[in-house]
C-alpha cells in the first residue's frame, strides 16, 4: 500500500477543509443556512475510526470553532466533546444504517449541539433571536449523504491501514 | 463517560472565566493564530480575484482615473487650505477657553478580510492585529462614518464589533440640537436604534447623529448616523428614534483605524459592553 501512513496528513486536511468552508464567505441570505461541516466532518470519523478518536479530538475541535466563530471559549468545545462522544457510542448501530436514517441521526445530534450552543449564547445573553438558528440542522441533513460518502471513499483511499 | 465529563467541567470552567474575566486573552490568540492560516487562505481567493482584476483594468481606465483622483486631490488641497486656517484659529479659541482638542487623528489603513463569523452576531475580521499595533477598543471608521471597534486584537489580525451589533452602543449627538443619546445596535447593518430621547425633542428623518466623544473610546465629531424615522408614541417615556448607519457597514472592504489619543493607553476593555451606557444613560436626558 503506497500510503499506509497517509492517514496522519489525510484526516487533518479533511478538518481543515471543513474549517475553511466553515468559515468561507456567503452571500448574506445563505450565511445562516451555512452546514455544520466541521462537526459532520468529525461525526464520519468518530463512527468510522471509534477507537482512533475520542472526545478530546472534538473538544479541540470545538475550540477552534469557538475562537473562528468568536462565541464564548468552551461554547462550542462542550457540544463538539458531546457529539463525538455519542457518535462513538452508536457508531455500532449507525453505522449499519441506510443514508437516510444516518442522516437523521447526525441530525439528532448536530441538534444537540446547536442546542447546547444556544443554551450557553442564552445565559450570556447572546441568544439569537431567530428560527433561522436552527437552518444549519436542515442543510446539513441534506447534505450528509454526500459527506458521507465522500469522506468514505477518502478512508478507502488513504486510510485502509486503520481500524 | 469520565473523560467527558472532565472536559465537560473544562468547557464550563472555561467559559465562566472567558464571560467574567479577561485572562483568557492570550489562550485564545493563541488558538487564533492557529486559525488564521485557514481563514488566510479563505480570503486568499478573494485578494488574488482583486489584484487580478487590477492588473486587467485597461489602460483608458487608469488613465481616466488617474486625472479624476488628480482633479479631487486639487480640490481637496484647496479645502485643506482653509481647512488649516480653521484648525489654526480653532486651537487659539481652544487655548483662550483652555480646553483641549484635537481635529485630525492618526490613522492606519485596514482591509476586512472575507471570512465569516456568527451570522447572528455583527462581527469582522481584519488584517491589522497586535504586531501592527490594533488594541482592543480602538476605533474604526471609514470614508462614510464610524463602523465599530476592535473587540479581540490577536497578533496578525483583529476580530471587530460593528456599531450594528446589538450589544454595542455608541454615545453620539445630534448635529443639529446638540441632543446627546446612545446608538445602540440592533443586528441589522442597515439600522441603529437611538434610545433615551424625550418625545417632546426636535428631532427630524434626516438630522445627522454623531460620535460625542463622551464614552472616552471615540473621538469627537465622526458622523454615525442619518436620521430615518422618528416615531412618538403617546404614554411612551421615550420616542422610537431609528437610524441608518453612514458607513456602509456591508459593504466597504477597507477600514480605517484610529491611532490611540497622543500615545495615552488604550482604556481597559473590561466592560467593554457596559460602558458607554454606563456612562451616558444620566446624561441623556437632561
Amino acid at each position: 500500500m503506497s500510503g499506509s501512513r497517509a492517514w496522519i496528513w489525510v484526516i487533518p486536511l479533511t478538518f481543515i477543509v471543513a474549517l475553511a468552508l466553515t468559515v468561507a464567505p456567503l452571500p448574506d441570505w445563505a450565511a445562516p443556512w451555512r452546514p455544520e461541516w466541521l462537526a459532520m466532518t468529525l461525526i464520519y470519523w468518530s463512527m468510522a475510526l471509534p477507537r482512533r478518536f475520542g472526545v478530546g479530538v472534538g473538544w479541540g475541535l470545538g475550540l477552534l470553532m469557538d475562537v473562528s466563530t468568536g462565541a464564548l471559549l468552551g461554547q462550542h468545545a462542550l457540544g463538539f466533546a458531546l457529539i463525538a462522544y455519542l457518535s462513538i457510542r452508536l457508531h455500532q448501530r449507525v453505522r449499519v444504517f441506510p443514508l437516510w436514517q444516518q442522516a437523521l441521526t447526525v441530525g439528532g445530534l448536530l441538534a444537540l449541539h446547536l442546542l447546547v450552543v444556544l443554551w450557553i449564547s442564552g445565559m450570556t445573553g447572546r441568544a439569537p433571536g431567530t428560527w433561522l438558528y436552527w437552518a444549519p440542522l436542515v442543510s446539513s441533513m441534506i447534505l450528509w449523504p454526500w459527506v458521507f460518502v465522500l469522506l468514505r471513499d477518502v478512508r478507502r483511499r488513504w486510510c485502509l491501514a486503520l481500524s | 463517560m469520565v473523560r467527558l465529563a472532565l472536559l465537560a467541567l473544562l468547557s464550563i470552567g472555561l467559559m465562566w472565566t472567558d464571560h467574567r474575566h479577561n485572562h483568557l486573552q492570550d489562550f485564545r490568540s493563541a488558538v487564533a493564530l492557529l486559525v488564521y492560516p485557514v481563514q488566510a487562505g479563505v480570503n486568499l481567493p478573494v485578494q488574488a480575484g482583486a489584484w487580478l482584476l487590477e492588473q486587467l483594468r485597461s489602460h483608458q481606465t487608469l488613465v481616466e482615473d488617474n486625472r479624476r483622483l488628480r482633479d479631487k486631490q486639487l480640490r481637496m488641497s484647496a479645502l485643506m487650505l482653509r481647512f488649516e486656517a480653521l484648525e489654526q484659529e480653532n486651537a487659539r479659541l481652544r487655548e483662550l477657553f483652555e480646553t483641549s482638542s484635537r481635529l485630525r487623528d492618526p490613522l492606519m489603513i485596514a482591509e476586512i478580510m472575507a471570512v465569516d463569523l456568527d451570522p447572528f452576531r455583527q462581527q469582522l475580521l481584519i488584517n491589522r492585529g497586535r504586531v501592527h499595533g490594533a488594541y482592543p477598543g480602538q476605533p474604526l471608521i471609514n470614508a462614510q462614518g464610524v463602523v465599530g471597534q476592535v473587540l479581540e486584537s490577536h497578533a496578525l489580525h483583529s476580530s471587530v464589533l460593528l456599531i450594528s451589533d446589538p450589544s454595542h452602543a455608541l454615545p453620539v449627538l445630534v448635529n443639529r440640537t446638540g441632543l446627546r443619546t446612545l446608538a445602540v445596535g440592533t443586528g441589522n447593518p442597515q439600522l441603529l436604534e437611538l434610545r433615551y430621547i424625550p418625545p417632546a425633542e426636535d428631532l427630524e428623518p434626516g438630522d445627522i447623529v454623531s460620535t460625542s466623544g463622551l464614552g472616552g473610546r471615540f473621538p469627537a465629531d465622526y458622523p454615525v448616523a442619518e436620521i430615518i424615522r422618528v416615531e412618538r408614541i403617546p404614554g411612551e417615556p421615550f420616542a422610537r428614534v431609528e437610524a441608518r448607519p453612514l458607513a456602509r457597514l456591508d459593504r466597504s472592504r477597507e477600514v480605517l483605524l484610529l491611532a490611540p489619543v497622543n500615545g495615552t493607553p488604550a482604556p481597559k476593555s473590561e466592560d467593554l459592553f457596559q460602558e458607554p451606557a454606563d456612562n451616558t444613560a444620566e446624561e441623556v436626558t437632561p
